[in-house]
């Protein structure tokens, strides 16, 4: 890992992703809904509204309120995730509110709530990345009014290498230093509005230089641009 | 209550000429105020004040089992809880997502850069180590909680001071003179996005007129390094932009590590 | 039947440039290209580009036939829920008879069922009016739901498709813009097959020819 001429460890190329999957129309019941998946990172989304919000209180005037609900199904992870939202689930809910924030129209639909439902079904990292995808095409299918759609991606630093959709095997990567095994990646999760070329999320945790950081964002924008192609594909393959 | 929306607009015109409400310029940070051990009971304490922005954060340390999938670490948990005491906006209860957010801002920082090495904090390797419970509070809300609470976190755990041990069990209010195994500390600055400027350091007015934030965590080695970037707020970012905030925060964060003894 | 085939767009792709087209509903213009806002099928008309819903909640429109629940009553009316952002409201000199106003809950109850009109949209709710031929409470029968977006190929040209089904079944059908559709027929079978024609053009809008298969569907199931 730590010599740029080597491959990861799956074989994978620096700049490819796992095998994407992506569907929609995957929840009838609910106003839109998608899939997508990186490799064994799959989650599924609904999207429900606008429609009514109560208690009244909570209700904006002047627009519609967007709300994201992000959490794993208990056996999504190796060890049992307790049901239920946890402090680390509500702070992805929140991001993946901001990632997808910037491109919904809200104005048309004042007083009412547009409710997004993220749920991981199996995790192996860039969980988070996996739900904007499935989040921004569920929306679009729900024919919510947006300006474009949103794409995600985790790009970072492992060893020296600057990869793209970390998988959980490189996310835990280590080197020993000192006869000490110490972590040795940087994670970034990147979301990328495609048509207006600007950032709505970023999230990095690790250790990394700026001139490594600006190497890993236009790595991540490069993927972006291909997910939406593919996000694109799905949507106007209507059966 | 929140910021009348006249006042908000007051804060665009002023910055569309480049002046600030309390007539600071852009970057420029109000008086960062620092007050060491606020609580002898606390294995570490410190007060930070930035302008009338006033956070104490305090460690405690405890015995603990280390982690299943870390054995041989130490333990750190950092809470941080927006007191109602702090501002009317803030209420008792399980932390609220501003609440968390601010906690894993902290956590990150200290935990990514390697401030604390966790390695030399295990005792017993699977059986025993240091667990470190970092609790941050606000005492008054006027705008960049974020900033002032890392800070905070910062010089608390330099001033912890480890407890005595005996017979494998902690002798509370006896401490040794042994501090943390620490290394270089992460200063955490943010950058907040007004009209078309950036700024630093809002004051609560300001704050609530912004739009996007942008949070990084800088150790100041050979060179500068980034453990935490997290970019915030309703509305999206240009990469250039991006990159020209990013070489602002770490040129005016080396002014904050300057402060630290 | 039209033939045009017609473009599924997202949001955000380029729909037309310069002042060639205008932009309609569901786009928006952004500097010299029209940008489509929504999902759906691109449709260009007299100039106009406009993206039609293929999916989405019901959003009221005056005029629409709406079935809708009631479920609330005040001093001045009652509170239909018709499935769509904003709830309706049905107000007392909307209705067609006489109302005693010190008891409501005489003329339609609380869990009555309605087939309404809208009569005027206002910011937090739908006003909804009673004073047309079709509207009137519904008994007995069953309800199904669709995709508000199908219901146009359910209705057909004129009604042509939903008279089919009428005429196949004897079935009493009342088809809400609101994807809600009431059926009630001389038994329980005749309704099923009403509601498993319906299913199909719930499920397949886009297929060529979709009224001789619905008619041959009904014939071969018919009792």
């Amino acid at each position: 890992m730590s010599d740029k001429k080597e491959k990861r460890p799956d074989g994978r190329e620096f700049d490819e992703t796992r095998k994407i999957e992506a569907k929609v129309g995957v929840i009838k019941r609910a106003d839109g809904s998608a899939y997508f998946a990186f490799g064994n990172s799959k989650a599924i989304a609904a999207v429900y509204g606008p429609r009514q919000l109560y208690p009244q209180h909570l209700q904006n005037p002047k627009k519609a309120i967007l709300r994201c609900f992000y959490d794993m199904f208990s056996f999504s992870v190796a060890e049992r995730k307790k049901p239920g939202p946890s402090r680390r689930s509500i702070e992805i809910s929140d991001e993946i509110k901001r990632a997808l924030y910037p491109v919904v129209l809200l104005e048309n639909f004042p007083n009412t709530v547009i409710d997004v439902y993220v749920e991981i079904i199996e995790a192996d990292a860039s969980t988070r990345c996996a739900a904007i995808n499935a989040a921004s095409m569920a929306l679009a299918s729900a024919g919510v009014l947006m300006s474009e759609l949103v794409t995600a991606v985790s790009v970072g630093k492992v060893g020296n290498a600057i990869v793209v959709d970390l998988s959980q095997e490189e996310e835990q990567y280590k080197i020993k230093k000192d006869g000490k095994e110490i972590k040795a990646t940087t994670d970034i999760a990147l979301a990328f509005l495609p048509r207006s070329k600007k950032i709505s999320l970023l999230h990095l945790d690790g250790s990394i230089k700026l001139s490594e950081l600006r190497e890993a964002i236009e790595l991540g924008k490069k993927i972006c641009t291909k997910i939406e192609a593919i996000q694109r594909q799905v949507l106007k393959k209507l059966e | 209550m929140e910021i009348l929306n006249i006042t908000k607009d007051k804060i665009r015109e002023l910055l569309e000429k480049g002046r600030r409400i309390d007539a600071r310029t852009l970057y420029e940070f109000r008086d960062i105020v620092i007050e060491e051990n606020v609580s002898s009971k606390a294995e570490g304490s410190a007060r930070v004040r930035i302008g009338d922005t006033e956070v104490i954060a305090g460690t405690k340390l405890e015995l603990v089992e280390p982690f299943a999938d870390t054995p041989d670490e130490g333990i750190l948990v950092v809470n941080a809880e927006l007191h109602p005491l702090a501002s009317e906006k803030f209420e008792l209860g399980p932390p609220d997502v501003e609440a968390i957010k601010l906690a894993r801002i902290v956590d990150r920082a200290i935990r990514e850069s390697n401030f604390i090495d966790l390695k030399k904090l295990c005792i017993e390797r699977g059986k025993l180590a240091w667990g470190i419970f970092l609790d941050i509070y606000a005492i008054n809300d006027d705008g960049n909680l974020i900033d002032a609470s890392a800070f905070a976190a910062v010089i608390a755990l330099k001033n912890t001071k480890i407890p005595e041990v005996e017979n494998g069990k902690v002798k509370f209010g006896v401490l040794s003179q042994k501090k943390l195994p620490l290394n270089e500390p992460p200063i955490t600055i943010t950058a907040y996005k007004i009209a078309d400027s950036f700024i630093l350091d809002p004051c609560s007015e300001e704050q609530e007129a912004s739009t996007l934030k942008i949070t990084v965590s800088i150790t100041y080695g050979k060179e500068p390094a980034i453990h935490g970037l997290i970019k915030d707020g309703e509305e999206p970012i240009e990469t250039e932009k991006l990159f020209e905030i990013l070489e602002i925060l770490i040129r005016e964060g080396k002014k904050i590590h300057s402060k630290i003894k | 039947m039209e033939k045009t085939r017609r473009e599924i767009v997202i949001p955000g792709e380029i729909v037309g440039s310069g002042s060639e087209f205008l932009p309609g509903e569901g786009t928006r213009k952004e500097g010299k290209d029209i940008i489509a806002l929504r999902f759906g099928l691109l449709e260009k008309n007299d100039k106009i580009v406009r993206v039609i819903p293929l999916s989405g909640t019901y959003i009221p429109r005056t005029g629409n036939t709406v079935i809708g629940q009631v479920i609330d009553i005040t001093f001045n009316g009652w509170v239909v829920d018709i499935l769509s952002p904003y709830l309706g409201f049905l107000p007392i000199n909307e209705c067609a008879g006489y109302v005693n106003k010190n008891d409501l809950s005489e003329y339609y109850d609380i869990h009555d069922l309605l087939a309404s009109k809208v009569h005027t949209i206002r910011t937090r709710s739908v006003e909804l009016t009673m004073k047309d031929r079709t509207c009137k409470k519904l008994v007995g029968g069953f309800l199904m739901r669709v995709n508000p977006t199908r219901v146009p190929r359910i209705i057909g040209r004129e009604g042509s498709m939903v008279n089919i089904i009428k005429k196949e079944t004897n079935c009493n059908i009342i088809v809400g813009q609101n994807g809600l559709i009431w059926i009630k027929g001389p038994s329980i079978e005749e309704e099923i097959l009403a509601r498993d024609a319906i299913k199909i053009i719930a499920e397949k809008p886009f297929v060529e020819g979709l009224t001789d298969y619905i008619k041959e569907f009904l014939e071969k199931n018919k009792k």
